[in-house]
Order: structure tokens, then C-alpha cells, then sequence
């Protein structure tokens, strides 16, 4: 990143995604504008810009890989960007799609497609990762404008915002939300996700469902215990630990432990 | 003479839909004689995972099939489980609910015209290039899309996957202060709605009927939304638990979203089809307007979509007004439901049209089956038929380039959303 004083290059991508984290963009009011006079944009295909081929100094990334051509896609977008930025859960981690890598995914394509063998469809659900160097990621399902705007002006400036995986519970803390497991026995994953969403789901009186992801140092199987305690049966515990982040550790280990006492 | 009779156009990516697909185009002497909307986005399963879900979780997760519609799939979700429940709401519920579905349909509309479709009739590639030419309007623009998004915040702390909805209402209620916000601005955007209608009326836009058949919710005492019959204009008046008596899906090898028919035949449904079938609704200040700028609903003209996605802002921001105006807090934001087994089907209108799902239910109120029919796969086949119809009427001697474009046009009518079914088009003319 030695870009500081030009105009930035950027482009965003698609892959097996619901489209939501690029809505941070196309959400972001004023901001896209000027978005669009500070930073070249070569290539958004949901807001109109073409040049898939640029070369440009950041790619943002949302989605999945989940087919073959995914799989050359994703190469090609890696050889064309300076930076990969990861934006969502999806891009990040695999997604919420990535549950089918738990099951035999030939089945599901039986019961829902007529013809399955029409399809395109790799056997497993991948991050991005696990196919190319990811330089910086952005958790969350979806992620929120001020994380994508934190990041995009870091970089104009040549660096990255600090990362930062602290649990939930230390963002609700500091909001003055009171636990709404300690005072309503509600099954909430906060001690074992990362924060950043802003606290929304104990704010408005429910549990924490882990859309950011797994929290840094996080002890799934110690949180299991407790939602045992609070009369959650093995198998409950098991689908909330593979949500939306059942490809990553430490929830797809825990998931399937859970899943195996039921 | 080969170079000159065959004729291979390759467009990498259709810009400005939510997806991946491409259009396969063959020319023979003047006449199409194959066209293919080809969706490929990967399927994602998502009605495996619902199985063996419970009530609130299956909220949570449906709203991840679209970034742009998850009240669409959140509403539609919670109305199918309480009807098989019996779950009675308040009056505050079912009418918060309206002005949350509100706040999606203004969102996704002002997107969808301002940064999806105008671009086309006014010339441009993007809205960012548009915005030099036209900056009070897109401004405005912008501004009612994020109206829209803090009127689903209101209710669901985010616009994007909201986390407000629970079975048998909200996880919270909005405080007075909030709702007093709201409505000034919802007073300020009631002119800027008028404005951008007429601006969108001033626009020259492409004659071309076709016939079709329109098909939304029709409710007896408001513009349908979260409720009503499923009606057609041909006739047909169905409560949504009979939909699958005469809608099939079909998988088709050109794509992963399915085709839905109607008794075989393909169908409209979104703003437009709304618009036509509930026009009586449209409070007549408004029916004045486009009466005076010419424009008669029903409509057969697919570019009278963007017309009625601009009709519909306005309405959406006077009915939420009209419903915070009387805005009280409630004792409770949700009531309580017992899960009982069974077929648990509803449909509502998402912004880009009928929504139907359905779910078998085991004796835990778990989910054993699920069953999504989004707007999109619905209109796929409508979408192909109108394509050829307009290329045919525009005239196929056109070059290459005009003929994509106009497609490309015709497809961003129906602010196809790829997602709940996904994309990358490529066109393909092939002339014999």
C-alpha cells in the first residue's frame, strides 16, 4: 500500500453471496458518491462499472466458492488486485451455505432441483482464503458501512484498521446493556462472538445469534455447559453453533460435538 | 459467406442486476429462434437448512436469502408459522409490520430506479456517472433509500438482515422519540416522493404493449402487502394455501432458479402487476397525476415498471406516516405462541413481487420441509417472453449492440434479484 497520495483503483466482486454486504456500498448515501470521485471504482457489476481486467489497488470480495468456475474466478481477481479485502461472513468464512459441506450435498440437490444434474456445484463450500492470499478481513453477516468506510480510509491512507476480535459481551459492557442471559436466561452467544455489530440484538432484548463470527479466545464448549444449563437439549446447542459460521473453528468442532451427544 | 450470416456477440457481465446469468440469443433469418435467460448462481440449498429449524431461527436464516429483501422473506416467514399456530397478534403488531415491510419497499425501489434502471433512459452506464449530470436527483434519490433503511432499522436495528422479528411479533418496540424523528422526515420525503415521481413521469420511455398476465396479492381494504388473495387479471382468485394448485415450478437445464407457471403459462408478477390489479387502491391525488401526464394503469407496458416502483415510494410514505401518526407504545411488542404441526404457508409482496412459502411443521415446531417460491423464478419465463417479443418489435436488423442493450433494458425492468435465485450475464447473438 503505497498509494497514499494518488486515487485509489477498486474494484468489488461477487461470488455465492445474498448480495448484502455489497449493500454497504450501494447503502452508503453521500458516501458512494464520494466513493466515486475519491476512488476510481473499475469494476462493480451490481452498480454498473465493467472492467473486470483492471488492475486495481483493492478488491473486495463478498461470497463463497461454491463452483468450478468460481474456483478460476477468484485466481484471476487475486492476480488483478495489489490488496484483497473480504467483505461478510460468506467471503470470510464461508457462510451460511457452507452448511451443506455438514450434510451430502448430492441429496439436497435431489430434493430441491428435478434435474440435478443440470448443476454446477463443487462437493464443499469455501471461504476465499482457502483459495487465495486474503490481506484483510471484514466479519459479519452482513458487514456495516462504518467497517467498510473504516477500512476504505485506512487505506487511502496506506494502512489498516487495528483488528479487533474482542468478545460481545465487552461491547454490551460498555453500551450499559444489561446481560440478557444473566437476567433473562436467554441463550446468547455474545460470550463466544466478536463484536462490532454495535450490541443490536441484546439492545432490543434478544439473544445474540453470532453473526460476526467466533470471538478471539472463545470457549464454545464452556458456553455449551452453560446453554445446557439454561435447558437448551445437545441438538439446540449444536444448530446454534452451526449458523452461519459452521465452516470455521472453534464452532465446527463444538457444533458437531454438540451434535454428536444429541 | 459465413462471417457475414453468423453473427456471435459476448458481453462478459449484464451490469446492474443482483446475479449471474447470461442471455444466449440465435438470430436465423430475421427471426429469434432460441433465447435463453441462463441463471447460473450457484445454488444454495437454503431450504435444506431450514429442516429440523425452529420457529425463530427459520426467521433469522430466510432473511439471508437476499441482502436487498429480508423483510420480504422474514414477513412472509412469521405470517406462515402463526397462521399455523393461531397465533393472534395485536393491531400495533400487523400494523408495524406494514410500516417495516414499508420501509423495504421504499429502499429497494429508489435503489432499483436510481442506481439500476434510470442509468438506461437517461444514458449512462452508472449512477455515479449519472449523479455529475443529475446530482439533485440522484441526492434525492439516495436520500429516500436511506429513509427506507432507517425505517426497517426502526424495527430490526439494521436494514440489511434486521434482527427485530420474532414469532408472533417484535423483539422490541421503538421509542417515541425514535417514532417523532421519524416522522419528519417521513413529512419532508412526502415531497421529495412527489418530486421524484414526476421527474420519473417527465422521462421518455419505450411504447411497446405486450400482452401478459399480471398476478399479485389483492386485499379488500388496503394495497396488499402482508396479506390477501392471490389474484390474477385473467380471472383467477386463489387464497395462497391453493397456490400450488395452479402454479408449478419447472427446473429448466439453462438455469439454477426454477420456472414457476401459471396453469403452464408464464406470468408478471412485481410493482407493475401490483399496480394494475390494485389500482382502485391508489388514492386519487396520485391517479390524477399520471392522468395528466397520460399514463392509464392497468398498464401493458413493461417500462411503466419504473412508473409504478415511484408510485409505490409515495404511497409507502404516506401509509407509514399515516400509521406512525397515531403511534403508541405498546404493553407488549409480542405475544406469546404455542407451536403446533402441520402446513404452514403464507405469501406477501416483496418488492419485486408474490412471495410464497411453505413449511411442513413436526409436533416441536420444528421445520421438516421447506418450500420458497421467490418473485424471480416466478418472472423468468415472462422475462424471456418479453425479450423476444421486444426485440422483434424493435426490429432485429438493429446492431449487436442496440439489441443487447434494449434486452439488457427489458431485463432491468423486472429488477430481476439473482440472488434469491444469482448471476454473471453473458449475452450470445448468434445470426444464422
Amino acid at each position: 500500500m503505497q498509494k497514499s497520495a494518488e486515487r485509489i483503483k477498486i474494484a468489488v466482486h461477487k461470488f455465492s453471496s445474498c448480495d448484502g454486504c455489497q449493500l454497504a456500498f450501494l447503502n452508503a448515501g453521500e458516501d458512494l458518491l464520494a466513493l466515486g470521485t475519491e476512488c476510481d471504482i473499475a469494476f462493480f457489476a451490481e452498480a454498473g462499472l465493467m472492467d473486470e481486467q483492471a488492475d486495481v489497488d483493492i478488491a473486495f470480495v463478498e461470497g463463497s466458492i461454491s463452483t468450478a468456475k468460481d474456483e478460476q474466478r477468484i485466481r484471476s481477481v487475486r492476480e488483478h488486485s495489489q490488496l484483497l479485502i473480504t467483505i461478510g461472513a460468506c467471503a470470510t468464512a464461508g457462510g451460511l451455505q457452507a452448511l451443506r459441506n455438514l450434510s451430502t450435498s448430492g441429496q439436497w440437490q435431489q430434493s430441491i432441483y428435478a434435474r440435478p444434474e443440470y448443476l454446477d456445484t463443487l462437493e464443499v463450500v469455501t471461504s476465499i482464503a482457502e483459495h487465495v492470499h486474503v490481506d484483510y478481513e471484514l466479519w459479519g453477516c452482513p458487514i456495516s458501512k462504518k467497517q467498510l468506510m473504516a477500512v476504505v480510509n485506512s487505506a487511502k491512507l496506506g494502512v489498516f484498521p487495528a483488528a479487533n476480535h474482542e468478545k460481545l459481551c465487552q461491547q454490551c459492557k460498555r453500551q450499559q446493556v444489561s446481560c440478557i442471559m444473566v437476567t433473562q436466561g436467554k441463550a446468547c452467544l455474545g460470550p463466544v462472538t466478536q463484536s462490532g455489530c454495535g450490541a443490536l440484538c441484546p439492545a432490543f432484548g434478544r439473544d445474540c445469534f453470532g453473526c460476526y463470527g467466533p470471538a478471539e479466545n472463545s470457549n464454545p464448549q464452556a458456553l455449551g455447559e452453560r446453554l445446557v444449563g439454561l435447558g437448551l437439549q445437545p441438538k439446540q446447542i449444536a444448530q446454534h453453533y452451526h449458523a452461519i459460521y459452521s465452516h470455521v473453528e472453534p464452532l465446527k468442532t463444538n457444533g458437531k460435538h454438540w451434535n454428536e451427544k444429541s | 459467406m459465413t462471417d457475414k450470416q453468423t453473427l456471435a456477440i459476448h458481453v462478459p457481465v449484464l451490469a446492474r442486476v443482483e446475479g449471474e446469468g447470461a442471455l444466449d440469443l440465435i438470430i436465423e433469418n430475421e427471426l429469434i429462434t432460441d433465447l435463453k435467460l441462463r441463471i447460473f448462481e450457484p445454488p444454495r440449498f437454503f431450504e435444506k437448512f431450514l429442516e429440523a429449524r425452529e420457529p425463530d431461527q427459520v426467521i433469522d436464516m430466510v432473511a439471508r436469502i437476499c441482502g436487498i429483501c429480508p423483510v420480504a422473506y422474514q414477513m412472509t416467514a412469521v405470517h406462515a408459522l402463526e397462521s399455523l399456530f393461531e397465533t393472534d397478534v395485536t393491531p400495533w403488531i400487523t400494523q408495524m409490520r406494514r410500516v417495516f415491510y414499508c420501509g423495504e419497499w421504499i429502499q429497494s425501489h429508489a435503489l432499483h430506479i436510481h442506481m439500476l434502471a434510470m442509468p438506461d433512459f437517461l444514458g449512462f452506464t452508472n449512477v455515479i456517472a449519472m449523479a455529475e449530470q443529475y446530482p439533485e436527483q440522484v441526492r434525492r434519490g439516495l436520500k429516500l433509500q436511506t429513509l427506507g433503511n432507517d425505517l426497517i432499522a426502526l424495527f430490526g436495528a439494521r436494514s440489511v438482515h434486521p434482527v427485530g422479528v420474532c414469532t408472533g411479533g417484535f423483539h422490541h418496540a421503538p421509542a417515541l422519540q425514535q417514532i417523532s424523528d421519524m416522522i419528519s422526515r417521513l413529512k419532508q420525503a412526502q415531497s421529495e416522493a412527489r418530486d421524484l415521481l414526476e421527474w420519473i413521469l417527465s422521462i421518455e420511455l419505450s411504447n411497446e404493449d405486450q400482452d401478459f398476465t399480471s398476478v399479485s396479492l389483492q386485499h379488500s381494504t388496503e394495497y396488499a402487502m402482508n396479506s390477501g388473495r392471490i389474484v390474477s387479471d385473467q380471472g383467477l382468485d386463489i387464497d395462497a394455501n391453493e397456490f400450488s394448485q395452479h402454479f408449478a415450478e419447472q427446473h429448466i437445464e439453462h438455469s439454477t432458479a426454477l420456472y414457476c407457471f401459471l396453469d403452464n403459462q408464464p406470468y408478471l408478477v412485481g410493482p407493475l402487476a401490483r399496480v394494475n390489479i390494485n389500482y382502485e387502491q391508489v388514492p386519487d391525488e396520485l391517479k390524477a397525476l399520471l392522468e395528466k401526464n397520460q399514463i392509464k394503469f392497468p398498464s401493458k407496458n413493461m417500462f411503466h415498471s419504473i412508473i409504478a416502483r415511484a408510485l409505490e415510494i409515495v404511497m409507502c410514505i404516506d401509509e407509514a406516516l399515516h400509521i406512525l401518526g397515531n403511534y403508541q407504545l405498546p404493553s407488549q411488542s409480542h405475544v406469546d405462541w404455542k407451536a403446533k404441526s402441520g402446513t404452514a404457508i403464507a405469501a406477501t409482496e416483496a418488492p419485486r413481487g408474490l412471495l410464497w412459502h411453505r413449511y411442513e411443521i413436526n409436533d416441536k415446531g420444528q421445520v421438516t420441509e421447506a418450500q420458497i417460491v421467490p418473485p424471480t423464478s416466478q418472472n423468468q419465463a415472462r422475462i424471456e417472453q418479453n425479450i423476444k417479443l421486444s426485440l422483434e418489435s424493435i426490429g432485429l436488423q438493429h446492431s449487436a449492440d442496440d439489441l443487447q442493450l434494449h434486452a439488457e433494458k427489458v431485463i432491468r425492468n423486472y429488477d430481476p434479484c439473482i440472488s434469491c435465485a444469482t448471476h454473471f450475464l453473458k449475452l450470445n447473438v448468434t445470426r444464422q
